[in-house]
């Protein structure tokens, strides 16, 4: 019941993106379509569970003041390793997402669970927690693109629905900030609701 | 001339925070206040440059030579940690009141995607040492320039009578957005 709890959690209540506002650039720079979103989601979930479990693995053999240092470098391993693997089978995602794969390091959402979380709890709870946190991400990532991609090229998932161009402003930058903050104004106010 | 196309590209067309989305999370985090803003893109300045000079002379004269390319993400992360954390003990003897004002400010840079990011696409786009230097300035100004209008756009919504859901963060992306939009004006230019 309490690792559903901690499973569950990061989907809406402590939604990474929704509610903590972490890992803020991926989400706005990759989300043009629900695929790209899906795949940067799925990529940044796999480095937040296995540094999540490599992290609380070896907490206890870290010196307090080289912590962060370490975790740093635990990340950027398993980036390289996603970074590696997605060139070689996934070679059109990874152009599509070019610049924010290497970026995935630098994603406070990872070091901030490594440093909050990983370091702090058992093993089988940070192994929860990453996967959940990931989904969450994965999840709040591929609703962005969603939106981005039905209202500004009138397709889902490549599907595509309408005939010609949408409005192309979503699929540019400018409607990547204003779709997000509409997304938050509706999480906030179906959330306040339920309270 | 190459260097007035590349200045004019990273501040204005290809901006670093609002076009390339890089550097978000200080660029929501700290534009609440002006004062704030300002110190931010001080730092941001003086790490980007020296970590892309830092960069390019290790890709170019250590990774691409050995054939270990693979290792650029995890050397440029910790390069810029260690480069960080110099900057401040070198800040904090030599000159106590810029440390003062931008203090704060240097542990944050780490974990800032903007110093990473242009460290690396100047990389890719095969640009010389005097070019990466030139570049990283560029976007270092570019990015405080965001920073600087949008936190000057906060305070005024702070006096703006806002509805519930949509008071804090929500509305600052949607000015976001307005402020991406007037600078797609730019679009075109070089």
């Amino acid at each position: 019941m309490n690792q559903l709890k901690n499973f569950t959690k990061g989907f809406i209540r402590e939604n990474p993106v929704f509610a903590l506002f972490l890992g803020l650039c991926p989400t706005l720079g990759v989300t043009t379509t629900a695929i790209n979103g899906m795949g940067m989601g799925l990529a940044t979930t796999f480095v937040l569970l296995m540094a999540n479990i490599v992290v609380s693995l070896i907490k206890n053999f870290i010196p307090d003041k080289v912590r962060i240092p370490s975790f740093i470098v635990i990340i950027a391993s398993f980036v390289t390793i996603v970074e590696l693997t997605m060139q070689a089978y996934l070679p059109d995602l990874f152009e599509t997402l070019g610049l924010f794969i290497p970026l995935i390091v630098v994603n406070c959402l990872v070091l901030g669970r490594a440093e909050a979380f990983a370091s702090k709890n058992k093993l089988l709870s940070s192994a929860v927690d990453g996967l959940g946190m990931g989904l969450g991400f994965t999840f709040a990532l591929t609703l962005l693109g969603s939106v981005r991609e039905i209202l500004g090229s009138g397709s889902i998932f490549g599907l595509k629905f309408i005939e010609g161009d949408g409005m192309l402003i979503f699929i540019l930058s400018p409607g990547a900030f204003i779709a997000l903050g509409y997304l938050i104004v509706i999480i906030n106010k179906l959330s306040r609701k339920g309270a | 001339m190459e260097y007035i196309i590349i200045i004019i590209s990273a501040i204005f067309v290809n901006n670093i925070v609002l076009n390339k989305f890089l550097g978000i999370c200080p660029f929501i985090g700290v534009s609440a206040r002006l004062e704030t803003a300002m110190g931010m893109s001080g730092a941001v300045l003086f790490v980007m440059t020296i970590a892309t000079l830092v960069t390019y002379l290790i890709q170019n004269y250590i990774l691409v030579p050995f054939g270990i390319g693979f290792m650029q993400t995890i050397t440029f992360i910790l390069v810029i940690a260690t480069l960080v954390q110099l900057v401040e003990i070198i800040l904090k003897k030599v000159s106590p009141s810029l440390y003062q004002a931008l203090g704060i400010f240097l542990p944050l840079i780490t974990t800032n995607c903007a110093v990473l990011g242009v460290a690396i696409m100047a990389g890719q786009q095969d640009l010389n040492l005097m070019e990466s230097i030139v570049f990283a300035i560029a976007n270092s100004i570019g990015f405080g320039l965001a920073l600087i209008l949008f936190s000057g756009l906060r305070e005024q919504l702070e006096l703006a009578e806002v509805p519930g859901p949509m008071r804090g963060v929500p509305i600052a992306f949607i000015v976001a957005g307005l402020l991406a939009m007037a600078f797609m004006g730019f679009a075109g230019i070089v």
